[in-house]
């Protein structure tokens, strides 16, 4: 039974060991330390699961003894005498007494824990049915209140914290136009480089146009930059204002008299209304570039037929719808990731799980409405 | 690893702290400091607020490095020590942080099982056990144990977090202002705790506190750090009657006095 030892010893040098021989007796021998207790637990489970008559238990050769040590000849010893053995124990030292008894004392205390059973499935389906209408009912009470709070501010602009409205524009406008732009750009790249194969078997390479202009400035362009933004800034709208739930920074402003709702959600959901819109001109631009070097490049097309053509081609409304739908894509990521901050409660992780939540749903919402808008145009006839 | 049967040892150092300096930047927080803690001894770190006594901790139990000086525990240079030799440092060591430091995302005994099913193998069942004999040792309600961190009082985490820090049975159990921010009732009865886990399990507890009622109540010594360096060490009846004007003042404010004939009350 004299295993190696599968930690090194940083104390004793003998490994912990119970040895028990035919006439029940019982040596316990070593260090019967956290080190050596798996080894330990291992020769327990080794004994003979029904032991009956009288066992003299011999504790005189253990060397070291800790809590963990205590417990499990403890609670060895009490398994025997449960199971209908006598005992007789030879060799206890003092101190090791006292800690068995400490021990045992302390088990004593435990028996009012009970493990919570884990919910069946009948539970676990009613309480998400009730979180889901709970959830549903706060998202529509905090879409109430931000509006509410948006209209009294607009209508007395002297109470909007402008400050904080131009800092977010900075922040989640101006200093995202280099990774919108690059990405735009060979998004640009890309489309005219997919279609340029097709046109060419065609020789209908002016067409180019055609398909960067409407493709890009109807549906790629405001798709892509809604996306980063939500990425970019919705992310960081719930990471914010979640942190400052836990640090309890929110029921200080409210304290102080200062409604979260005018501070941090108006002055952002509204930055955030003219910068997406501004940000899609720019993607636009920059996406349409991409596409002209590709025409040069593979067709031909030189920048003054391609702008000739791009006038004729892509009309006014291809444009402006657009542009239209972002500052819709810009309230639903300013709405999604302030709610979801200030859905955090509790500790750090639930920061983590929030934000999350808040940049799948965000995206998941400016997909399906953009998908909305898709099949109103069409019925419109745009 | 508590080793029972080697109470009755003469005092040897256990961690010797020799000429440390520390700096931030341009802001000196130790200048020259220096102390020897003996085994089995409960050792208190006083000074007033910013003067280096959580540095002094975090530099003991290794979570950042002096600018210059060396610090010994166990008897070994924690300079030279080697990435093994601070694995094995920690498991003999047990902190409790000024707020608990629970893991958010566990419950109470999860989190004091964690150290247990990261450094031993352990089975499922004994580890969990071993996890309620703890808590139950500290005195944290049983009812409580299945809450999570945010559900707890200021008391409680403070209990469940020492009954993580005792997990794996430490020689030295570091304890980072435990009484603050309890109430007179739960602070004295933190201190008691204290009394009774190093009779318990015979450690050896280096405390940082300003708090006077536990000096007096639980230190066997005290070091006194202000400016930059140690003003002091000794009992509290040394220090109380030391003639150094910032020592005096700490000790014979208005509350230092209070305590002083509280404990001598009791006693």
């Amino acid at each position: 039974m004299n295993r190696p030892e599968s930690t090194p010893a940083t104390m004793a040098a003998r490994p912990a060991q119970l040895t028990m021989t035919a006439d029940g007796k019982l040596s316990c021998a070593g260090a019967w330390t956290l080190d050596h207790l798996a080894d330990l637990e291992r020769q327990i489970a080794g004994l003979p699961k029904t032991l009956t008559g009288h066992i003299n238990c011999d504790v005189g050769a253990i060397a070291a003894m800790d809590t963990g040590g205590a417990w499990l000849l403890q609670r060895t010893l009490s398994q025997f005498e449960r199971s209908g053995c006598t005992l007789s124990i030879q060799g206890m030292s003092k101190d090791f007494g006292a800690l068995m008894q400490t021990v045992a004392q302390g088990w004593a205390h435990t028996g009012q824990y009970q493990r919570s059973a884990p919910p069946s499935w009948l539970e676990r389906l009613g309480q998400g049915a009730w979180r889901a209408a709970d959830n549903l009912r706060k998202a529509l009470t905090f879409i109430g209140e931000a509006a509410t709070a948006t209209a009294a501010l607009l209508s007395r602009a002297q109470h909007m914290r402008w400050r904080v409205l131009l800092y977010n524009l900075q922040v989640d406008g101006l200093n995202g136009m280099p990774i919108i732009g690059l990405l735009s750009f060979l998004m640009g790249i890309v489309i005219a480089y997919q279609g340029s194969e097709q046109l060419k078997t065609f020789g209908a390479n002016i067409f180019i146009v055609d398909l960067v202009g409407i493709s890009l400035v109807r549906e790629i362009a405001p798709l892509l930059t809604a996306i980063l933004v939500a990425g970019r800034s919705g992310s960081a709208y719930t990471a914010q204002i979640g942190t400052m739930t836990v640090t309890e920074e929110l029921d200080a402003l409210r304290s102080l008299g200062i409604s979260p709702m005018s501070l941090l959600v108006v002055p952002r959901a509204i930055a955030l209304i003219i910068a997406l819109p501004l940000l899609t001109v720019f993607a636009d631009a920059v996406g349409v570039f991409g596409g002209m070097l590709i025409a040069l490049s593979q067709l031909g097309v030189t920048f003054t037929e391609f702008l000739n053509r791009f006038e004729y081609a892509i009309v006014l409304r291809h444009y402006l719808i657009g542009i239209g739908k972002t500052p819709v894509f810009a309230g639903i990521i300013a709405l999604v990731g302030c709610y979801q901050g200030f859905q955090v409660s509790g500790g750090v992780d639930s920061v983590g799980r929030h934000t999350t939540i808040s940049v799948v749903q965000a995206i998941f919402l400016v997909i399906v409405t953009d998908a909305f808008f898709s099949i109103l145009f069409s019925w419109w006839g745009l | 690893m508590t080793n029972a049967a080697n109470t009755a040892t003469a005092p040897a150092p256990i961690i010797e702290v020799a000429h440390i300096q520390t700096r931030f930047g341009a802001a000196v927080v130790h200048e020259d400091v220096s102390m020897t803690i003996d085994k089995g001894e409960v050792f208190a770190i006083a000074g007033g607020n910013g003067s280096g006594k959580s540095v002094l901790m975090r530099e003991m139990i290794l979570l950042q490095q002096p600018s210059a000086g060396e610090i010994s525990i166990f008897g070994q240079n924690i300079r030279t020590m080697d990435q093994a030799a601070v694995s094995a440092l920690r498991r003999r060591c047990g902190v409790l942080f000024q707020h608990g430091a629970l893991f958010s995302s566990l419950n109470v005994a999860e989190n004091v099982a964690v150290p247990l099913r990261e450094h031993t193998k352990l089975s499922k069942q004994l580890i969990e056990e071993l996890a309620l004999l703890k808590i139950a040792s500290t005195g944290f309600p049983m009812a409580s144990v299945g809450k999570f961190p945010n559900e707890l009082s200021g008391g409680m985490r403070r209990r469940a977090a020492l009954a993580r820090a005792l997990a794996l049975d430490p020689e030295i159990l570091f304890l980072d202002e435990p009484t603050s921010g309890l109430d007179p009732i739960s602070a004295a009865g933190f201190d008691e705790l204290i009394q009774q886990l190093d009779e318990w399990f015979n450690l050896t507890i280096v405390i940082i506190t300003h708090d006077l009622d536990s000096l007096w109540r639980i230190a066997d010594r005290v070091a006194v750090l202000g400016g930059g360096k140690v003003l002091g060490i000794g009992t509290m009846n040394e220090l109380s009657t030391s003639s150094d004007p910032l020592i005096h003042e700490y000790f014979h404010g208005p509350r230092g006095r209070a305590a002083k004939e509280q404990a001598w009350n009791r006693k």
